[in-house]
């Protein structure tokens, strides 16, 4: 496989190369191709895998270890309900599960036509809005069902 | 390129300077509850309408690290460089900017957002370790250098030795902040001890426990704190080269951390020679991935590495056998932050907070049912009254507390009729629960104690890094018991079976998640043990 020439790679490349191709330098290398790419393709983890001289199944096995990384893609909108002990004393469950049936998906599903994923998280560390959500890379806190589908709503329209 | 104390000083001293030519300020808390509120666009605003109203050079517009008092923000403090006055308003929108400004021309506080400082929630407190947060600007290495920064480090490297420091930390009695309480001192001597090329310091700041973000703020607020607590465990024990290593989800914390050390290194506080002594001390930063099994030191420590976070059987420790197999010494967040202070006031001072067994102070996150939730830092020892009451101004809502959560998901559930416990290590573990990072959870009579438990099962059950059976197996078949509790379909011998499960998954497990994993389970049943017996069905 001849290496992948969209220019993107450059900056997963740059940061193999800060680090000296060592192998430890697989988890940056990942993260920089994530924050890229948006997500971890195939392409991508062959890349990384060739360069710092790693076995694909290695790659893969860190990439699948760490729920940060995603191996498919994110929709257009993205919706990240925070499920830690703060946010799920306060009610997130019922937040998520007023969303899934909204959407008709689960959580870590993209809907259909790729318009929006919802997500999970353990935590954002910003406990005392609790519930919080981040729509689209904003948090928003000390929400109420009814709010977090309005906030869906208002981003996907 | 600083090589002296006098050229540090000399810093200070053009910024504080610098700092006094404006006589007010207005800090805006860019903290992370703040930002998700605004903060940066009233940041924005608020220097728009200082230079409309044309107050620029009386007063000067600066964002700042978390104050603590989340529940009312945003938060913007007004503060007379001269007289040292300081007026905190709350809860300002970004309509409220333009009427602040006007306040500070006028020299008329806005007194609908005014907050009182008088109340518990800031004259119980004692801010060691968040002594800057609020106050400097984390982005600015002067600002830190201008309220006493690094001057630990410089005079450290001219006039002490590294067992003298050692043994300052020692006669602290810094105990580790990350959860187990180790002593700190202890620790670093092993490692000191070692004859070893090569050694490394790492700091951890994945902060898994879900309900928690102590780690967050500190690293946010005051990042050089944490960086120069880090080059002095290097002196002390002998390492050259550090890692921080941030959970992902903190983004900011890693932009700002890596700033810090961008700047650092460009005034030579890090790197070769660092104040023409000897000494070398470089740092990086390293991205967690969300594995909450990655707090673990082991585990950790191999994610460093490059690899699948597993962590392996002790012996050997890390401060014989660490990263890449060389001797470490691994803290937390917090006690790093701790080091400055102590070295710069003496362990006498420090032992002067808190109590004899856990001297110091402790910061806590408050979440959950609780009217200030925030994050607070109190002397060890205070009374869980104290902090839920006069600092926590109580369970939100008027109802009532049913029980506070200490720990995380390897603590424990604490009911309401032991609010007269002391806040330390000991106790907690005595009462079923434990230290953990910090975070303070209070329920009120709204919640299920089962359905608690059930949560931090079932966080460790998908947290589990599947390597050994007693977790990777026993988490689940616990969470699927107290489902059944839940629905009310448990018989007795579930009972049985759940107190057995966790008596083995307690001793059998290889890491500390397992083997914590069933405390919150144990907790629940030892103080609200009803609760499950109302999911048996009669039979
Ligand atoms: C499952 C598990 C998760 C942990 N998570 C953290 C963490 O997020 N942050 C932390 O500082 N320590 C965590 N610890 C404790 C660390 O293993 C270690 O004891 C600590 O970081 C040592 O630093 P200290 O002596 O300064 O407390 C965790 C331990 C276990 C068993
Ligand atoms: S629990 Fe949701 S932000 Fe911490």
């Amino acid at each position: 496989m001849s290496a992948p020439t969209d220019a993107r790679y450059k900056m997963v490349e740059r940061t193999m190369k800060k680090l000296g191709y060592k192998r430890s330098a697989l988890i940056e290398s990942l993260h920089t191709a994530q924050e890229t790419f948006g997500y971890l393709d195939k392409p991508a983890l062959k890349f990384i895998a060739k360069r710092l001289r790693l076995p694909l199944a290695k790659v893969y096995g860190v990439a699948t270890f760490y729920h940060y990384f995603r191996l498919k893609p994110k929709g257009e909108h993205n919706v990240v309900v925070c499920m830690g002990t703060a946010c799920y004393i306060k009610g997130a469950k019922e937040i998520l599960h007023r969303l899934e049936k909204r959407y008709g998906i689960g959580a870590g599903e993209t809907t259909e036509d790729g318009k929006l994923s919802l997500l999970t998280a353990r935590c954002v560390g910003s406990c005392s809005l609790a519930p919080i959500a981040i729509c689209d890379n904003k948090p928003k806190g000390k929400l109420t069902v009814e709010d977090a589908v309005e906030n869906i709503e208002k981003a996907l329209s | 390129m600083i090589t002296t104390l006098e050229e540090l000083e000399e810093i200070a001293n053009k910024k504080q300077c610098e700092n006094n030519e404006c006589r007010e300020e207005l800090r805006v808390c860019i903290g992370s509850s703040c930002l998700s509120l605004g903060a940066k666009e009233i940041e924005k605003d608020l220097k728009k309408s200082v230079k409309d109203r044309g107050i620029e050079h009386r007063c000067r517009v600066k964002g700042v690290g978390c104050n603590g008092l989340c529940a009312a923000g945003v938060l913007v403090s007004h503060y007379d460089n001269e007289s040292g006055e300081e007026v905190l308003y709350e809860k300002i929108t970004e309509e409220d900017t333009d009427k602040l400004a006007k306040a500070v021309e006028s020299q008329k506080p806005l007194e609908e957002h005014r907050s009182d400082m008088s109340r518990g929630f800031f004259a119980k407190q004692k801010k060691i370790v968040l002594e800057n947060a609020g106050y400097i600007d984390p982005d600015d290495i002067e600002d830190y250098i201008a309220h006493g920064g690094y001057r630990a480090l410089f005079t450290t490297l001219n006039d002490a030795t590294p067992m003298e420091v050692i043994s300052q930390i020692k006669q602290s009695g810094l105990r580790g902040r990350g959860g187990g309480g180790y002593p700190t001192g202890l620790k670093w001597e092993t490692v000191a001890k070692v004859d070893a090329e090569k050694k490394y310091i790492v700091c951890n700041g994945d902060e898994g426990d879900p309900g928690a973000f102590m780690d967050r703020a500190i690293m946010e607020a005051d990042p050089h704190r944490v960086i120069e607590g880090m080059a002095l465990a290097g002196y002390a024990c002998g390492a050259a080269k550090g890692y921080i290593y941030v959970r992902a989800e903190y983004p900011t914390a890693v932009e700002k951390l890596n700033k810090a050390i961008k700047q650092a290194n460009r005034l030579g506080i890090l790197g070769n020679k660092i104040a023409d002594s000897g000494f070398d001390f470089e740092l990086e930063v390293r991205l967690g991935g969300g594995a909450f099994v990655c707090g673990e030191a082991t585990a950790l420590v191999t994610s460093i590495e490059g690899n699948r976070g597993n962590p392996r059987q002790k012996p050997p420790h890390l401060s014989d056998h660490g990263l890449w197999g060389e001797p470490t010494v691994l803290n937390n967040v917090e006690t790093f932050a701790n080091i400055v202070p102590i070295l710069n006031n003496g362990a006498q001072w420090y032992r002067g907070f808190g109590t004899e067994k856990s001297p110091g102070t402790k910061v806590f996150a408050l979440t959950g049912h609780i009217e200030n939730t925030g994050l607070v830092e109190v002397p060890m020892g205070m009374k869980l009254s104290e902090l839920i009451y006069d600092i926590g101004g109580g369970v939100s809502e008027g109802r009532n507390l049913k029980a506070i959560q200490t720990g995380g998901p390897s603590g424990g559930c604490i009911p309401a009729d032991m609010l007269d416990l002391e806040v330390d290590y000991d106790s907690l573990k005595k009462v079923g629960s434990m230290m953990g990072s910090g975070g303070v959870i209070v329920t009120d009579d709204s919640s299920n104690m089962v359905e608690v438990a059930r949560f931090f099962m079932e966080f460790c059950k998908s947290e589990s890094c599947g390597k050994c059976v007693p977790c990777r197996v026993g988490t689940t078949e616990m969470t699927d018991i107290l489902d059944k509790f839940i629905n009310k379909e448990a018989t007795k011998e579930d009972f049985e079976l759940l107190k057995e499960m966790c008596e083995v998954v307690k001793e059998s497990s290889l890491c500390g998640l397992g083997q914590t994993a069933p405390n919150p389970v144990l907790s629940t049943i030892k103080y609200f043990e009803e609760e499950y017996i109302k999911g048996i069905k009669d039979d």
